[in-house]
């Protein structure tokens, strides 16, 4: 039982960044727009959320841990905000193949977020980091007490970082936003049929560029949060190679739904790490590590065979929009 | 809503039909000189120098008899994989799965590299190696075609993941049945049998580049298949209506795809590392992307980017060694030149008009 729940608990933890991934890219996706530069902007996120956090904690004379998250997690925004910004400012205004520009972006991101830290760690002349009081911030549960102590549940629940509840609570305001508000309507209808949308006097240039900055931004906050608490605010290449990746998979696996992506990216945290948490000796932990992936390719071909009308992704994904080429 | 139509536009944004060749390479130009110039602002804000940096680079990648030797190395399998993925891009199908058939083409030649060198004799050790690279990396690449022509599943994330896939089943074979010293976690060398002969100081895998560079146009421009390809590139219906056989062509393409990238994967372990390692791909899968869309899928100005992008790497090892800048700033400075010149198409495609005074 106690392993279940350790397991259970290290799911969620590595399922978060995952979480923050896909539920930006279902926003961005929403408006028709497919960005595959998620990668190179988690890896940017994680990148100046972590230099943001250690900037602030070496300087301010008495760091509060509180700031130092808030710094993390606007940095790490506004880096995915900006990364995202270059990719809306080629696909919409320029018109550029979205494909083409999103691995560009990747390509942009991952160097930039690499490169930002490998400078600071040669100038600096020792790993960029936070103190150990900042680290226990990050990763320290925030629940008040009495709820933890609640046997079983207080620990599958509420025993969790502030990260964890801050992704939940933005993907229940992104599921509540599509399907109750006005706006969110809108949105799906401009990643459903632009031409309509436009013809009905919805500003579509303007919901295309503001849903994928604000999805990058989200995307981009996952990177930070895999360095801060899986990475132990230090930078790892290794750490966030992926994460990206698997959050744009998630996508398709959760039907474009933002509520799938929480139960969806703890199911892929615990296939992440499986391999440490679950060891099985017949298989060499090397062939073990790659199961998330062939998961998610069995997952792609799944939801390609079972074409369900209420499962699709929306019918303009993809689609370049220009009103004076119709 | 009455309001808005009142008046012009301030921009107007209509669709251009014909624009002068040079024209089109001046726009290119100016492009390409504005990403050096964002790569020198980047430079200048580490406190560097950008024209002395620049410089630094150039000396380094282009000023040694070893230096120019690297960046062909460098430049060989860079240019082989996009030379691969231009057919397919040509079709609009996304293979971006090319780092792992480097690597399965890598596996399957170092398995007669480590298993046959003495039951081969001779070059025909050498030529099986070649020809079971091309085999692995082309079924490789094969399996997501089939399911993206049966079940219309997407590819581009399909061949992403086999990249993972591919690269952990080499981890685990440098750590396990193939290790050499127990515990080394290292494939041992291959014997001198396996390697790839020189030519000039490099090995002879620059010459079948070449080589692949012609066929390859002529395999695109003059060949029925090339043909289909971009039909079909441009709208299925129409391959369709025109009664090919639009499975087969999806996955005969991406089997020649995965192929040479299989090719290049065995240039790189018997050329160049003379051993398996997990990371035999190096990023070239992606790079080589780039490297393919700059160009247009033009093979002959493949030659010219993947040239640029081999100094531009080359070059910036040097920084890392001299300036004490991190080498992964030639990614950026890619990433941006890619940027710039994905923007600029739009000035090649589309005329601008402002409103003109007195227009209403």
């Amino acid at each position: 039982m106690g392993t279940l729940i350790g397991f259970i608990k290290a799911a969620v933890l590595n399922g978060v960044p995952i979480m923050f991934g896909t539920s930006g890219e279902i926003l961005t996706e929403k408006s028709g727009n497919m960005n595959l530069g998620l990668e190179g902007l988690m890896y940017m996120g994680g990148a100046f959320g972590l230099i943001a956090a250690f900037l602030y904690s070496n300087s301010a004379s008495n760091p509060s841990a509180v700031a130092c998250i808030v710094i993390a997690l606007i940095a790490s925004f506004v880096a995915g905000m900006l990364g995202a910004l270059i990719f809306s400012f080629l696909t919409i205004s320029l018109r550029a193949n979205q494909n083409v520009t999103g691995l560009a972006l990747t390509i942009f991101g991952t160097a930039v977020g690499q490169f930002a830290c490998e400078f600071l760690r040669v100038k600096n002349g020792s790993y960029i980091s936070v103190s150990n009081e900042m680290k226990s911030a990050f990763i320290n549960p925030v629940m008040p007490e009495f709820l933890q102590k609640i046997p079983v549940l207080g620990d599958i629940l509420f025993s969790y970082n502030v990260f964890v509840y801050i992704g939940i609570i933005i993907v229940i305001g992104m599921h509540f936003f599509m399907n109750n508000t006005k706006r969110g309507l809108y949105l799906r209808a401009v990643g459903e049929s632009p031409a309509v949308a436009d013809a009905a006097g919805i500003d579509v240039e303007k919901y295309k560029y503001l849903a994928t900055m604000i999805g990058g931004g989200i995307s981009a906050i996952g990177g930070m949060v895999s360095i801060m608490t899986l990475s132990g605010c230090v930078w790892s290449k290794e750490g966030l190679a992926g994460t990206g990746w698997i959050s744009v998979a998630l996508v398709i696996f959760c039907l474009w739904k933002p509520l799938n992506s929480i139960w969806g990216s703890v199911l892929f945290g615990g296939l992440l790490i499986a391999y440490i948490r679950v060891p099985l000796t017949f298989i060499p932990t090397q062939i073990y590590k790659i199961v998330p992936y062939v998961v998610t390719i069995v997952v792609l071909i799944l939801v390609s065979i079972r074409q369900k009308k209420e499962n699709q992704p929306p019918a303009a994904l993809g689609v370049p929009y220009f009103r004076e080429d119709r | 809503m009455s309001k808005r139509n009142e008046k012009t536009p301030f921009i107007r944004i209509s669709k251009r039909y014909a624009m002068s060749k040079p024209k089109m390479f001046a726009i290119r130009i100016a492009a390409f000189v504005l990403a050096l110039a964002i790569g020198g602002l980047i430079f200048g804000m580490l406190g560097a120098n950008p024209i002395n940096t620049y410089i630094v680079m150039i000396q380094g990648s282009l000023g040694k008899a070893s230096g120019v030797k690297q960046v062909i190395k460098n430049g060989v399998p860079l240019l082989t994989v996009a030379l691969a993925l231009a057919p397919c891009f040509k079709m609009k199908y996304w293979n971006i799965g090319a780092e792992g058939q480097i690597t399965i083409g890598a596996i399957c030649c170092s398995y007669f590299a480590l298993y046959w060198v003495n039951k081969l004799p001779g070059a025909s050790l050498l030529i099986v190696m070649g020809i079971v690279s091309i085999i692995g990396g082309g079924i490789w690449a094969a399996i997501p075609a089939l399911f993206k022509t049966k079940y219309n599943t997407n590819e581009t994330l399909f061949t992403l993941m086999m990249n993972y896939i591919a690269i952990g089943i080499a981890a685990w074979l440098c750590g396990g049945p193939w290790e050499g010293k127990p515990g080394s976690q290292i494939v041992p060398m291959f014997s001198e049998k396996a390697v790839l002969p020189k030519l000039g100081g490099v090995h002879i895998g620059w010459v079948f580049a070449l080589v692949l560079v012609i066929l390859m146009y002529v395999y695109m421009t003059y060949s029925k298949q090339g043909y289909q390809i971009a039909v079909l590139g441009e709208s299925e219906n129409t391959a369709r209506y025109a009664g090919m056989n639009v499975s087969m062509i999806i996955i005969r393409t991406a089997f020649i795809s995965g192929a040479l990238s299989g090719f290049a994967g065995f240039m790189v372990a018997s050329g160049t590392d003379m051993t398996l390692f997990s990371n035999v791909a190096n990023n070239v899968g992606f790079t080589a992307i780039t490297v393919c869309w700059l160009a247009q899928l033009n093979p002959f100005v493949m030659v010219v980017i993947a040239a640029l992008i081999s100094i531009l790497t080359k070059g910036s090892s040097v920084l890392q060694t001299q300036m004490a800048i991190p080498s992964t700033i030639s990614s950026i400075i890619t990433g941006v030149i890619l940027l710039c010149l994905l923007g600029c198409e739009f000035f090649i495609n589309y005329e601008i008009s402002f409103r003109k005074k007195g227009e209403n």
